[in-house]
C-alpha cells in the first residue's frame, strides 16, 4: 500500500476550536486562512495540509497558514508545510505565515523555508 | 518579519550548529518512532516526513524492496505527483552494487551506470530527484529513499548526506523488523496449522483406539465412544476450558483401553463372571495406566483416568481403594460417565434401566460412589436438554428419543437435582 503524503488517507479530525477557515468566498476574495496549531508536528498534522489543498481547489490564490497558536514546529511540521507550499505552488497561488514566533522564523529561514514564503506580524 | 537570533560575527556557524540540534531531533523522534513499531505503515508515514522536514527537502519518497519480485515499490512519497512509478524492477546486478556500497546516498547523476537509473532517470530528473540512498541492514537490500531538492536550493552537503544515510539506517531497521515480523506472523500461521492438523491426526487416533476397545465387546458396542461423550458434556457444564474439556473427551474415550489385553470371552461373558474372571477383568485400569504412560499426551490426566476410574469416594471401588480427596477429579468425572453408559444400555446379562430408575440411581449415589458437584453438572445437562431449553440434542442422540421423552422427566431430574445427597466431594485440582 502506497501512502501519498500529499494526499494520505488517514483523515484525522479536527476540532473547529483549533482549525477553522476565516475565509471569505470566491466572489469575494481568494484568501484562506488556517490555523496551524500544534498538531503540525504530528501525522495528525496531515490534515492541515488537506485543509489547505482544498482552499486552494476552492479557487484560494493567497493561502495564509497562522501560527499564532504554534509555539514549535519540528520536522514533520517543516514536511508537512513544504507540503503545502508544494500544493499551492502547482496551483499558482501562493503562501503566507503569519505570527511566526522568532524560533520558528530561525528555523524556517536555515531549512530554506522562508524562500517559498512570506513572513508577516500583525 | 521576526528579528534573527544570532547577530555575531558567525553566523554561518550558529545557522550550522542549529542545522545539526534540528537533524538530532529528527533523528531522535526517527528512533522513537521505529521503536515504538506501532502501526508500520504509519512509521513509514511519520519516517519520510521526519526525514524531508529535518532538512527542509521538498519532495521524496520510501520504497521497500522485494528480492522475490525483485522489484521496489513505494511505500510512501511526498510532491512526486501521480505520474512517479508506484514500481521500478531491480536487476540483480543493481542489487548487488548497492549492497556493496550499503546505506550511502548517490547522487543521481553521478550513478547513471546502474539499470535503475538509465531506464527511470527521466522520470527522477523531471520530479528533481537528486539523491537515491539504498537501504541495507545486514547485508540484505531492503528498500531505496528518493530524495529530492532541497527548500533552500543548496546542493546536498557530506553533512547532510550524513544525516540522511543515519535515518535511512533507521527507516532500514523499521522495515526490517516488518519483513521479519512478516515472516514470523507466516510461521507461527504453519505452525498453527500444523498443531490443527496434528490435533484431529491424534483425536482420530483416540477416536480409532476407542473403536477398537469397543469391538471387542458386541453387546457394549461404543461404550468407549459413548463415555468420551458424556464426559465431555459433565466438563463442559462444570464450566472448564475448551481444551481441558477435549482432554476429559480423550480420558473417556480411552479409559478402558486396559480391556484390550482382557480375554474376549470374559468381556463377552453372557453371564455373571466369577471371581476369578473377576480379578482378570478388574486389572483393565492399571493395564490401561501402564498403556497410556508412556504415550505424551497434550493432557496430564489421561492415564489417571484410566487407572482410577473404577473408584469411589467411599473407597469401595478398585485397584487402590482410594477415598474422595485422593481421587484425580478427571477419574471421578469418567466414573460417572461409565456408570450412566452402562445403566442406559443393555448388557448380555440384563436390561437397561428406564430413566427414571438411572436419575435415582445416580442420586443417591451421590456422595458415596459419585461426586455431587459431578452428579449436579450431569443433571443440569440432561435437565436442560429435557426441557428444550438447549438445541443440542447430545443426550437425545446417545440415549434414543424414546429414553428423553419419559414421561415427567424435566420434574424427576429437577427433583434429583435439588436432592443431590449432601456429601460434599472435596475435588482435587483438574
Amino acid at each position: 500500500m502506497i501512502h501519498d503524503l500529499d494526499t494520505g488517507t488517514a483523515v484525522a479530525v479536527v476540532s473547529e476550536d483549533v482549525f477553522f477557515s476565516a475565509i471569505a468566498t470566491r466572489e469575494v476574495s481568494s484568501r484562506a486562512v488556517v490555523y496551524a496549531g500544534d498538531y503540525l508536528n504530528k501525522l495528525s498534522g496531515e490534515s492541515v495540509e488537506r485543509e489547505c489543498r482544498e482552499k486552494i481547489a476552492d479557487g484560494a490564490t493567497e493561502l495564509i497558514v497562522d501560527f499564532s497558536r504554534t509555539e514549535i514546529v519540528n520536522s514533520i511540521g517543516v514536511s508537512i508545510l513544504l507540503g503545502v507550499i508544494d500544493a499551492a505552488k502547482s496551483n499558482g497561488a501562493s503562501v503566507v505565515f503569519k505570527e511566526v514566533n522568532e524560533s520558528t522564523t530561525e528555523l524556517f529561514e536555515m531549512l530554506g523555508v522562508t524562500n517559498h514564503v512570506r513572513l508577516i506580524h500583525n | 518579519m521576526a528579528k534573527p537570533l544570532y547577530t555575531t560575527a558567525e553566523p554561518q556557524k550558529i545557522q550550522s550548529g542549529s542545522k545539526i540540534v534540528h537533524a538530532f531531533g529528527a533523528l531522535a523522534d526517527l528512533g522513537a518512532e521505529v521503536a515504538n513499531r506501532s502501526n508500520f505503515s504509519d512509521t513509514i508515514r511519520t519516517s519520510l516526513h521526519l526525514l524531508l522536514g529535518s532538512l527542509g527537502i521538498m519532495r521524496g519518497g520510501v520504497a521497500r524492496y522485494s528480492p522475490y519480485e525483485g522489484e521496489l515499490s513505494l511505500a510512501a512519497v511526498r510532491g512526486l505527483g501521480d505520474e512517479f512509478p508506484l514500481a521500478f524492477p531491480l536487476t540483480r546486478e543493481d542489487e548487488r552494487a548497492f549492497l556493496q556500497c550499503g546505506t550511502q546516498a548517490l547522487e543521481v547523476l553521478d550513478a547513471r551506470d546502474l539499470t535503475l537509473l538509465s531506464l527511470n532517470g527521466w522520470i527522477l530528473e523531471a520530479k528533481d530527484i537528486e539523491l537515491i540512498v539504498p537501504l541495507v541492514v545486514h547485508d540484505e537490500l531492503l528498500g531505496m529513499l528518493f530524495i529530492g531538492e532541497k527548500a533552500s536550493g543548496d546542493r546536498y552537503n557530506s553533512h547532510d548526506k550524513d544525516i540522511i544515510c543515519a535515518m535511512g539506517r533507521h527507516i532500514g531497521v523499521a522495515i526490517s523488523q516488518r519483513n521479519l515480523l512478516t515472516e514470523l506472523e507466516r510461521k507461527a500461521d504453519e505452525t498453527r496449522k500444523l498443531y490443527d492438523e496434528m490435533r484431529t491426526t491424534y483425536n482420530d487416533t483416540v477416536r480409532a483406539f476407542a473403536a477398537a476397545i469397543d469391538s471387542k465387546d458386541k453387546y457394549t458396542e461404543g461404550h468407549s465412544t459413548r463415555v468420551g461423550k458424556y464426559t465431555e458434556i459433565i466438563a463442559r457444564e462444570l464450566g472448564w476450558a475448551d481444551d481441558e474439556i477435549e482432554g476429559a473427551s480423550v480420558a473417556g474415550y480411552l479409559h478402558d483401553v486396559g480391556k484390550l489385553t482382557v480375554e474376549r470371552k470374559i468381556i463377552n461373558a453372557p453371564y455373571k463372571i466369577d471371581a476369578k474372571e473377576s480379578k482378570e477383568l478388574n486389572r483393565h485400569p492399571a493395564v490401561g495406566y501402564e498403556i497410556l504412560l508412556p504415550i505424551h499426551h497434550p493432557y496430564a490426566d489421561v492415564p489417571l483416568a484410566a487407572k482410577y476410574h473404577h473408584e469411589r469416594l467411599d473407597g469401595r471401588g478398585y485397584p487402590d481403594g482410594l477415598f474422595d480427596r485422593e481421587i484425580p477429579y478427571i477419574a471421578k468425572i469418567v466414573n460417572l460417565a461409565d456408570s450412566f453408559d452402562a445403566m442406559t444400555t443393555d448388557r448380555p446379562y440384563k436390561r437397561r434401566r428406564p430413566a427414571p430408575e438411572t436419575i435415582e440411581d445416580l442420586r443417591k449415589n451421590s456422595g458415596l460412589q459419585f461426586a455431587p458437584e459431578i452428579t449436579a453438572a450431569m443433571f443440569r445437562g440432561l435437565l436442560r436438554e429435557a426441557a428444550g431449553e438447549t438445541k443440542d440434542k447430545r443426550f437425545r442422540r446417545l440415549l434414543g428419543r424414546d429414553y428423553m421423552e419419559t414421561e415427567d422427566l424435566v420434574p424427576l431430574i429437577q427433583h434429583a437435582l435439588d436432592n443431590i445427597g449432601s456429601t460434599q466431594s472435596i475435588t482435587l485440582s483438574a
